[in-house]
This record gives structure tokens, C-alpha cells and sequence, in this order.
């Protein structure tokens, strides 16, 4: 099977059998399947409104998926995207604020660069930790998380909030900080649709992360740690130095979250905005296959499972838009299963091939084993 | 005893054993030898039943026998000790012999008539080992005991035996010859898998020779020898022993001064070493495999924290104790690491990202000094330079290392660390799992290379290698230098000694 083949056959399998196991559970709530998919993906397909908002809610998805990928490729789990997203949002809002009166040509800049660096900054920590004590990124990132959501929070409550606004939100940022909408561009296209130029970004930036991963020296530093850190550090690879950089990459990546949301959205920082963007980027990293291109992919089914289910609860008559929820979850099982089955498939493998594998290096297997 | 006629196993694409004809006289220590990959383990997989057979039939005693699994096996008086011992290590010897044939009531486990008999079987073939004391705490000599145990109690007439002596010191091979021999008289019957001739011809009475899935030859030992058995198993005329001109010794390259090295649970590996390596020699370090050997190496490739280290590593007179990897390899030291699988290679990369491993950061591989990309063309490059100077096969730098045999993934490695030109190779285990065929070649690349005036330092399990290799023999014993040796008159009873007991 060639590899192009065998790289999308899985993922696929994963999707169709969670449709399958979905549509057992709508029939058992007393709704007809097939109506409910329609209403789910057909709702996805429709010009403008379903296509722009598709492609709206996927823009986050891919700059978390493309977190994610890149520390999986260190060897890493960010869960921390949440926590980064969060950090980076909220200081993309404070330059658009802090610097209101400067022209567009200055703020968008360095309103990017706050989104970049900041999410860059967040995700740095959890990897100096690691680098510098062993501590575990999972745990780092995870209450690192926490610490975020809380401290934006509380900066928006009491320092960045219009007084006397119901809304847990910040002012408005300066006009000069909005990014344009693709409607301003794509005729027939409604400027209501809050699709953005963050979008093409998102795109940009997969190509980029290709091109640094397999195309550099830093990625493919980056790729040796992660495949087996000790034959990088024998290659002369500082592991240390490779876990922070794939962090703060990662950070800055989940950052990016902030340019949509705040620049090319909402225009403000509102509060808990983030519809766990972070987490579900692990599944698309996951389903993805941590592959730039598969994180694309994956970014558009689950933001079309997100805008399908908001019709599938107006529309069905006991189905709501949980069956979203319960459609991804079982995607990530069957995923995660594809892993099972590997290694499943792996360890039969080993027991034919150990005649040969044995006598090849007696140690390293006894080692492995 | 036993007899296979005409067994064909495919796995796959892979004809593992084809129309394999092998016949084991009862009474008789019977050696199967073949390079890896041979088919030889296969064969006796499925005597023992792991593995089915796609044709062919298994004769046990004359008649034909229908073996399915290793209980079958077991009921027909066939036992298998494996190269990885199968033993519980926080059990006793006891419970780990019993384990699966338990005697007494499904309830009562009747561990004191278990011992009894094991007492009995133990005094009867010489192998001495105390049933109650745990697995863990034995060496791994005693615990090849326990195995071989384990298929007596069992009441195995014949005993498969695959790679028994990898894991042993030459001493305890002695012993395990010893039991070997004992076991033939009482009766019993042995199949011994190996590939180390020497072994072959000292303790087996016949040998069948497997190449490529087929049986290329049969002989009795008393009629053949090691260069004969070579060509067999190969194919072709094969040098056994290394020819080397006389080493013409320049300035010294490496200067190690009171060098210990802790390991990361605070225990002393290596203790208070001091030797030089000059260029054009090949030092070889000879010991029992865990003396400290690992942990050197590993200090004098920049892989050791500097603060797990004293004393000092000088290279050509400059001082590397706080030098990292990357700057060691820019000043020309290069390494063959003993564990390919762990330290040498990215598995899941392709052979060309293997190929530039140590290099990748700089001019030709990164297009231009400073700047982050890969130029692919120059990876090509040096990818196809290294697998057709070093035979790589398949020669294919797309694949991925794992798709590699064992042999071709350490020419790969060889090939990368050849390629820097290097002043100094730190070398461990180079022909470790490697073909016959490989080892004569990588042994003509080490010479050759030494002969260019680089200085290398050689650590080897294979005493018969380190001993024909090197220019001058350190022997370490418990991370001390027991003594040094001219290799050229030592003996090898007199390294031996060394190895085992320090002086």
C-alpha cells in the first residue's frame, strides 16, 4: 500500500466507524440517523453561511492542532494550548487597547507579536521546567492551564473591564488593531461571517511548520529528539535546548488563536471564549496523523461537526448538539485504537520476526523487551 | 530422535526454510550454525512447535508427529531454552520451575516435592543451584541453569538450545560445556543454535549448516573445521583471522589521566583510569560486559554529565572535560556506539536523515554556514556515498533504518562515522549481531582506517576480536584497569583471568 494511501486509510476508518457507532446511538434516542447527518454536515456545505463559519471554526483548530503536532514531533504532550491560547488572547487585547491610537501599519504587528510571544512565553515554561528539572510537561501544562484562565480572568475583572459592563469582557480594542474580514475580499460573500484574514494565516502556518520540521536543521533536530533523544544527544543535539524551542514554538502556535479571536472576531478579550480550542487540537493533531496537511483536514471536519450541531439542535426532534461531542470522542477512541491495533499488529510482528531479531543485537532486545 | 523432512516456511514475502532437511541422531550434541537470518531458529521454532510449518512433516523417535504448540512438544520430550530467559525474577528457582506444570491439587501447590525432585535433577547433571533463592539474585549463568532445569523437569529427552553461550563469560562457558557434555551422557539429547565456530567445533558431534533458508551443508566435527564451516555457512572463502601489517604509532591523540565516572544512581563505574591512545594504534579494551566499558565511552564521547566526572580527557592536548558531543565531533572524535538501536540511529528516520546525524547543522548539509536549511541535494550526497562505500543493503536512503537487518544498519553507522574523516573512533561492540561475511569486512575497514593514522580506541565483548584487532590490549575489571597486554603473546587463559578476577 503506498504511504499516501496507508496514512489516510486510518484516520478514515476512524471517522466512518464513529459515524456508524453515532448513528446506533441516535437510532436507540429515537431519531432517524441519516436526518440527523444531514442536517449535521449538509448544513456544513451551504454557501455562504455554512462554508464561512466551517472555515471560521477551524482557523483555532488548526493553530492548536499545529501546537500539538509540533511537541508530538519533540516527543512532547502540550495539553497546555488552552492555558496558551488564553495568555496570548488576553495580551493581544492589552496592546490593542494599550496602543489604541496607533496606525493599523504599527498595531497589527505588534499586536501579532504579543499573540506570538506571549503563547510562546506560556508554552516556554512548562519546557525550561522540563529541561532544567525532568518535571513532566503533561502536569506542567495541565495546571499551567489553570494558572492562565485564572489570570486573565482577574485582569479582565478588575483591571481591563468597561466599569458597569454585565459582560466579563475588556474594552474594545483600537480600530486600527482590526484585521479584515473575507468578506471584504470574496464578492458575494458577507462581511457578517466573522471568516477572517486569521484564516489564511492558519494556512500560512502550516506550510511553515512543514518547511521548519522537515526542511530545516532546527526541525530536524527537533524530529531526532523525539524519535530517540539518545541517539540525538549523540548526534550532538542539545535535548534540553530542543525541548524548550518545540515548546515555545508550540505556545506560539496555539497563540496564534489570539489574531482570530481578537483581532478578526470579538475585538475585545471575552472572557472564556476558547471552546476548549486547546484540547480538541489534540485530536486534531491525532487524527491529523501530526502532519500539517492532516491537521487541515481534521480541523474542517470537526469545525463542520461544530457549526452542523447547532442545526441538529434546532431541528431534530431528541438528538441535540451533544451527538457533536459524543461523534468526536468516539473518533478519538478509534484513533486511539488504530494505536491498539498497531501495536496489536506490531507484537505479532515481533514474535515472527524474533529469529531474526535476536541474533541481529541479543542486548538491545533483551534491553527493549 | 528427532528428524524434519522437506520444512518450507514462509513468512510473507520471506522464505524462512526451504524444503529444510535436518536429522539429530539420539545421544548426540548436534550444532545448527548459520548467519542471521539463516532460517536456523525458525527451523527449530517449529520442531518445538511456535511456529507450523507451510509443508514438510516432523519425526519424533521415526514416527511422524503432529506438533502444534509447545505442549505438544513438551509431551513428546522436547524442551526449548530460549536466548531470553523466560523466568519470573522476584519467584524462586523453585516456583519458576514448576511454573505451568505446578505439581499437587488444583489448590495446594505442592512446592515441597517440587523441590525435592529439582534437588535430584540438579545432583544428577551437575547443576548446582539452590531452589529456594530467587531468580533475581542469580547470575545469569545460574539462571541458564534454571532454564535448562525447567525442560528436565519437564522430562525433555531433547533440548533445543538457541544462542545459549551470548550471554556468557568465557568461563561459564566452559561450565555450560561441561554440563552439555554431561547431559549427552546421561541419555539426553541437544541442539545447540549458534554462530560462533570456535563453540561449535569444541562441543557438538555433528552440524548441519543452514544459508538463505536452506540446509547447505551436513558434516561430522571430527571432519571439519572452522574455515570449511565459514565458507558454508557464507559462501564463499572468508578470513577469519585479521591481517594487519605492524602499527606505525604517531604522537598521542588521546590522553585519559585518573578518569572516574559515576553513573546517575551515584555508583562509581569507572575508577581512576589513566591510558593514551596515539595515533595509527588500535587500543583494544577487553572485559566482562558491564565493567565500567559503557560508562568510558560514553565520557569520552561527551555523553556523561561533566559532573558525573573526575580526572581529566585531554585530545590532542586540549582538555574535553566540559566540551559537549557536538564540539567533540567538530574536533574529530568520532563514535560507534555499542547499542546501534539506542544510541545510533533515529529508527523511524530514512536512511539519508541517518546518514547525516552529527553533521546536520553545518556546510555541506546546511546549505551555507549559518543558515537553517537542509540542502536535500547534498543529503542525497552523502546518503549514497556512505551505502555504496559500505555496501548498505538495500540501497535504498528512503527507507527507514528499522527496515534495515542488523548487520547493514551498523555498515550505515560505520559508513556515517568513517565519513568525517575522524582523528580518533571510539568504538564499542562493532560486530555485535553482524554476518560473518560483514565482520571480515568491517574488521578490513578498522585496519584500513588505523593504517590512515587514526587512533582507536575498541571495546569488545569478543575477545577473539579484540585480541586480533587490537595494537595493544587494556583489560578493564570492575571500572579498573586490571593490566596491560601484548595481544600478540597473551594467551587467552591468561585474559581471561584478568577479565574475571581483576589480576
Amino acid at each position: 500500500m503506498p504511504k499516501l494511501a496507508r496514512d489516510l486509510l486510518f484516520p478514515l476508518i476512524a471517522v466512518v466507524a464513529a459515524f456508524i457507532v453515532g448513528g446506533i446511538l441516535i437510532l436507540l434516542v429515537g431519531d432517524n440517523p441519516i436526518e440527523a447527518y444531514r442536517l449535521l454536515l449538509g448544513s456544513a456545505v451551504s454557501w455562504p453561511d455554512g462554508i464561512g463559519y466551517t472555515l471560521f471554526h477551524a482557523t483555532p483548530l488548526i493553530f492548536t492542532g499545529l501546537a500539538v503536532l509540533v511537541g508530538f514531533r519533540c516527543g512532547l504532550f502540550n495539553i497546555g494550548a488552552e492555558g496558551q491560547l488564553y495568555i496570548a488572547a488576553f495580551a493581544t487585547a492589552w496592546v490593542g487597547i494599550t496602543f489604541a491610537n496607533l496606525s493599523s501599519w504599527l498595531l497589527i504587528p505588534f499586536c501579532f507579536a504579543a499573540a506570538i510571544l506571549s503563547g510562546a512565553f506560556w508554552g516556554a515554561i512548562p519546557g525550561v521546567l522540563k529541561a532544567r528539572f525532568g518535571s513532566h510537561e503533561v502536569i506542567n501544562t495541565i495546571m499551567l492551564n489553570f494558572i492562565a484562565v485564572a489570570l486573565v480572568s482577574y485582569f479582565t475583572q478588575y483591571h481591563y473591564k468597561v466599569p458597569g459592563d454585565p459582560i466579563l469582557q475588556t474594552a474594545p480594542i483600537g480600530a486600527g488593531a482590526h484585521i479584515a474580514r473575507l468578506g471584504k475580499f470574496v464578492p458575494g460573500f458577507p462581511e457578517r461571517i466573522p471568516l477572517n484574514v486569521a484564516f489564511l494565516l492558519a494556512l500560512l502556518c502550516c506550510l511553515l511548520v512543514y518547511v521548519f520540521l522537515w526542511r530545516t536543521k532546527w526541525g530536524y533536530e527537533i524530529r531526532a529528539t523525539g524519535s530517540n533523544p539518545f541517539a540525538a544527544e549523540y548526534g550532538g543535539i542539545s535535548i534540553r535546548k530542543q525541548i524548550v524551542l518545540a515548546m515555545a514554538v508550540s505556545g506560539a502556535l496555539a497563540g496564534m488563536v489570539g489574531i482570530n479571536e481578537v483581532l478578526g472576531y470579538r475585538y475585545r478579550y471575552y472572557d472564556g471564549f476558547s471552546d476548549n480550542y486547546g484540547f480538541t487540537g489534540i485530536a486534531v493533531a491525532l487524527l491529523g496523523r501530526n502532519h500539517p496537511v492532516g491537521v487541515i483536514l481534521a480541523a474542517l471536519l470537526f469545525a463542520a461537526l461544530q457549526h452542523g450541531g447547532i442545526y441538529v439542535d434546532g431541528f431534530s426532534e431528541h438528538v441535540t448538539k451533544d451527538i457533536v461531542q459524543v461523534l468526536q470522542g468516539i473518533i478519538i477512541l478509534f484513533v486511539a485504537a488504530e494505536a491498539f491495533f498497531k501495536w496489536l499488529v506490531g507484537r505479532r510482528q515481533r514474535v515472527i520476526g524474533t529469529q531474526h531479531v535476536n541474533l541481529e543485537n541479543p542486548v538491545i532486545v533483551s534491553k527493549e523487551i | 530422535m528427532l528428524e524434519l523432512r522437506q520444512i518450507t516456511k514462509r513468512f510473507g514475502d520471506v522464505l524462512a526454510n526451504d524444503q529444510v532437511d535436518i536429522v539429530v541422531k539420539p545421544g548426540t550434541i548436534h550444532a545448527i550454525v548459520g548467519e542471521n537470518g539463516a532460517g536456523k531458529s525458525t527451523a527449530m521454532r517449529i520442531a518445538y512447535g511456535f511456529y507450523t510449518a507451510d509443508s514438510g512433516e516432523i519425526l519424533v523417535d521415526g514416527q511422524v508427529r503432529d506438533i502444534r504448540s509447545p505442549h505438544d512438544a513438551i509431551a513428546l520430550g522436547i524442551g526449548m531454552v530460549h536466548q531470553h530467559f523466560m523466568l519470573v525474577e522476584t519467584m524462586t528457582v523453585a516456583e519458576n520451575i514448576v511454573l505451568g506444570a505446578e505439581p499437587g491439587s488444583t489448590l495446594a501447590l505442592d512446592l515441597k516435592s517440587a523441590a525435592s525432585q529439582i534437588r535430584q535433577l540438579s545432583e544428577e547433571f551437575k547443576l548446582a543451584v539452590n531452589p529456594n533463592e530467587p531468580v533475581e539474585h542469580l547470575s545469569v549463568g545460574q539462571q541458564q541453569r534454571v532454564e535448562l532445569l525447567k525442560a528436565l523437569y519437564r522430562h525433555a529427552r531433547l533440548l533445543i538450545l538457541d544462542e545459549p553461550t551470548a550471554v556468557l563469560t568465557p568461563l561459564e562457558v566452559e561450565e555450560f560445556f561441561a554440563i552439555l557434555r554431561r547431559m549427552r551422557e546421561q541419555g539426553k539429547t541437544v541442539i545447540i543454535i549458534t554462530h560462533k565456530l570456535s563453540e561449535v567445533l569444541a562441543i557438538s558431534d555433528e552440524v548441519t549448516v543452514m544459508r538463505d533458508g536452506k540446509v547447505v551443508g551436513r558434516v561430522q566435527t571430527k571432519e571439519t573445521n572452522a574455515a570449511e564451516l565459514a565458507r558454508l555457512m557464507v559462501g564463499r572463502e572468508v578470513l577469519l583471522r585479521v591481517e594487519k601489517p605492524d602499527a606505525e604509532v604517531g604522537r598521542p591523540e588521546l590522553e585519559v589521566r585518573n578518569l572516574s565516572v559515576t553513573d546517575i544512581f551515584g555508583t562509581k563505574r569507572v575508577n581512576d583510569v589513566s591510558f593514551e591512545v596515539r595515533s595509527g594504534e588500535i587500543v583494544g579494551i577487553a572485559g566482562v560486559e558491564g565493567n565500567g566499558q559503557t560508562e568510558l565511552i560514553e565520557a569520552l564521547a561527551g555523553l556523561v554529565e561533566p559532573a558525573r566526572i573526575t580526572g581529566e580527557i585531554n585530545f590532542e592536548g586540549k582538555n574535553l572535560n566540559a566540551l559537549g558531543a557536538r564540539v567533540r565531533r567538530e574536533l574529530g572524535i568520532a563514535h560507534i556506539p555499542e547499542d546501534r538501536h539506542r544510541r545510533g540511529l533515529l529508527l523511524d528516520f530514512s536512511l539519508a536523515e541517518n546518514a547525516i546525524l552529527g553533521v546536520h547543522y553545518r556546510p555541506p548539509i546546511a546549505a551555507m554556514a549559518g543558515s537553517i536549511f537542509l540542502d536535500d541535494n547534498a543529503v542525497q550526497r552523502r546518503a549514497s556515498e556512505i551505502i555504496q562505500r559500505f555496501d548498505v543493503r538495500p540501497p535504498n536512503a528512503a527507507l527507514p533504518a528499522r527496515a534495515l537487518s542488523g548487520g547493514n544498519q551498523q555498515k550505515l553507522i560505520i559508513g556515517r562515522e568513517y565519513h568525517v574523516d575522524p582523528k580518533l573512533l571510539l568504538v564499542s561492540q562493532p560486530t555485535r549481531g553482524v554476518d560473518i561475511g560483514a565482520i571480515e569486512f568491517i574488521h578490513r575497514q578498522l585496519v584500513s582506517l588505523r593504517d590512515n593514522g587514526c587512533a582507536i580506541l575498541l571495546v569488545s565483548a569478543e575477545l577473539e576480536e579484540v585480541t586480533s584487532l587490537s595494537d595493544r590490549l587494556l583489560i578493564i575489571h570492575n571500572g579498573l584497569i586490571a593490566g596491560e597486554v601484548d595481544p600478540k603473546v597473551a594467551t587467552l587463559e591468561e585474559i581471561g583471568l584478568l577479565m574475571t578476577r581483576g589480576h
